[in-house]
């Protein structure tokens, strides 16, 4: 029992230091491919991003709307309906929407991202790239992280505002609530510090669900179980992640 | 059997194991320049496995693999991709990039490597289509390709840069006879007209003797026979003349390894 832990736990250390040198090695070449291959990157900012407008947007509203309904349900009790607009910006833009985007983004692009890694691994496209003295990293790996790097803080500004419209739909349009107060409110209370805490969570979850998503698919088992399993892992663990890092970030700017 | 002392790549005492199992154990093979060499063996002798280790896709645990001198484990990864440029290769299931077209993936190694002009590109391309009997189907995506016309493309992708080295794992499996008849005569032809080395990974005994110049049949995780086709069919090896004239009966057995077939089915060997 003892010796499994203690396998378990060099197993975890040692698949962590990979993923950093992995993530190094993206880094390292982020910077060519920007430059020299743009076009590459573009594409995957495609894929990850806006395939993934219509699922941010829907949530995003829904989203907004709850916000709306618990905030006035809420704060009407202590005659404090009208702050239900800096309730629903603050809940968006610091927490909800930062948070629910990498989750939904490691739902919707993290896991088309590493079967589509996974897939190409175990049909050999790898290793003809390899073969053909093309850098699977280079040419795969790195315009797909890059992508959802990329991609995340515009669909954590996008999920937020619409969530702030189903918010106002919610309050304003339906339960009555004074649009001037509801705007005004929001306006006097939001700090700037507090839209720049949702955009380095959104940053920084971006890096982290990307980078698990091509790191899962890159190292999948080539088998169609190991390319399922994969993608379940990237879901799980980023979903994880996410929520650990979004801690140790509020934390840090409390 | 053939001297393996000097040629365009040489394998020296090359041991490789996966898992526990040993694939290879002290094998030693020369590919000549300019010919065309043929790997045979029994299934899971590891044919793919040693095509892989050439192209050091794999890292042999000990030994020496040497490509016109040079030792492929000693090269960075820069030297190494310069090597590859050198090499075609020709992977079983054709691996071919699912999310371009066919016309793409032919022209994938050239937009990589080269800055031609797309005029240039498209001749070069359309050549090569020709050349395999699928410039009809240009503008296919891969999934609409049947395994043999998929492994058509994989070839004119790999023969589109003009490589010094084509190697073939299993080129002629899923092709109709037709097919087979043009593949085996492209194989010999590019070989003779553009002065090129081919390696040629295969279990069809027939098109093998028509198309290699020599032929080892690994065994065992070694060399079993060597030498031109002629002489493989006249050896006395009961192992070669099994393979050869596919025997059931012989050194290599058809079942893998497994408890008393009466006994298993009793039920004896759980209890």
């Amino acid at each position: 029992m003892l010796r499994e832990t203690w396998y378990t736990l060099i197993d975890f250390v040692r698949t962590f230091g990979a993923l950093q040198l992995f993530f190094l090695r993206l880094l390292i070449n982020a910077p060519t491919i920007i430059l020299r291959r743009s076009g590459l990157v573009i594409k995957q900012v495609y894929n990850a991003g806006a395939l993934s407008l219509v699922i941010i947007m829907v949530c995003g509203l829904f989203v907004g709307g709850v916000l709306g309904l618990q905030g006035y349900s809420n704060l009407s009790k202590f005659n404090a309906e009208d702050s239900v607009g800096t309730f629903a910006a603050f809940s968006l833009l610091k927490e909800l929407g930062p948070v629910i985007t990498a989750l939904l983004f490691a739902g919707r692009a993290g896991t088309a991202l590493a079967s589509e890694i996974g897939l190409m691994k175990a049909t050999d496209q790898l290793s003809a790239m390899e073969m053909m003295a093309i850098n699977p990293l280079r040419r795969v790996l790195v315009p797909r992280f890059l992508g959802g790097v990329i991609s995340m803080p515009f669909l954590a500004a996008i999920f937020s505002v619409v969530g702030l419209f189903g918010a106002h739909i919610v309050a304003v349009n339906l339960l009555g609530v004074d649009p001037g107060a509801f705007w005004q409110q929001m306006q006097s209370t939001l700090d700037i510090s507090d839209i720049n805490e949702g955009i380095i969570k959104s940053f920084v979850f971006g890096v982290v669900a990307s980078l698990l998503a091509v790191w899962e698919g890159y190292n999948a088992v080539p088998t169609a179980e190991g390319v399922s399993r994969a993608t379940t892992r990237t879901v799980v663990i980023t979903a994880i992640a996410v929520l650990i890092i979004d801690f140790m970030i509020t934390a840090s700017f409390i | 059997m053939i001297d393996s002392s000097k040629g365009l790549i040489e394998i020296r005492d090359l041991d490789y194991s996966r898992g526990h199992r040993e694939i290879f154990k002290g094998l030693n093979i020369s590919i000549e320049r300019g010919k065309v060499t043929a790997i045979m063996g029994p299934s899971g002798t590891g044919k793919t496995t040693l095509l892989r280790l050439i192209t050091r896709q794999l890292v042999p645990d000990n030994g020496t693999i040497l490509v016109d001198g040079i030792d492929i484990a000693k090269l960075n990864q820069r030297d190494l991709y310069k090597l590859r440029r050198r090499f075609g290769m020709l992977f079983q299931n054709g691996a071919l990039l699912t999310d371009i077209n066919v016309f793409e993936n032919v022209a994938f190694p050239l937009r990589e490597h080269t800055r031609l002009p797309n005029r240039l590109i498209r001749h070069v391309v359309l050549t090569k289509l020709h050349a395999v009997g699928l410039r009809g189907a240009a503008d296919m995506m891969p999934a609409e390709l049947s395994g043999g016309m998929a492994r058509r493309v994989a070839l004119a992708r790999a023969m589109v840069m003009d490589p010094d080295i084509l190697i073939y794992d299993e080129p002629f499996v899923g092709l109709d006879p037709i097919s087979m008849g043009v593949i085996v005569r492209l194989v010999r032809r590019m070989n003779d007209a553009l002065g090129i080395s081919s390696i040629l990974v295969s279990h069809d005994v027939q098109e093998i003797a028509t198309v290699s110049d020599c032929s080892y049949l690994i065994s065992d995780g070694k060399v079993a026979a060597s030498g031109s086709p002629d002489e493989l069919s006249n050896t006395s090896s009961e192992l070669v003349r099994q393979f050869m004239h596919g025997m059931a009966d012989g050194p290599v057995a058809f079942h893998f390894a497994a408890p008393n077939y009466a006994e298993q089915l009793l039920g004896r060997d759980v209890e």
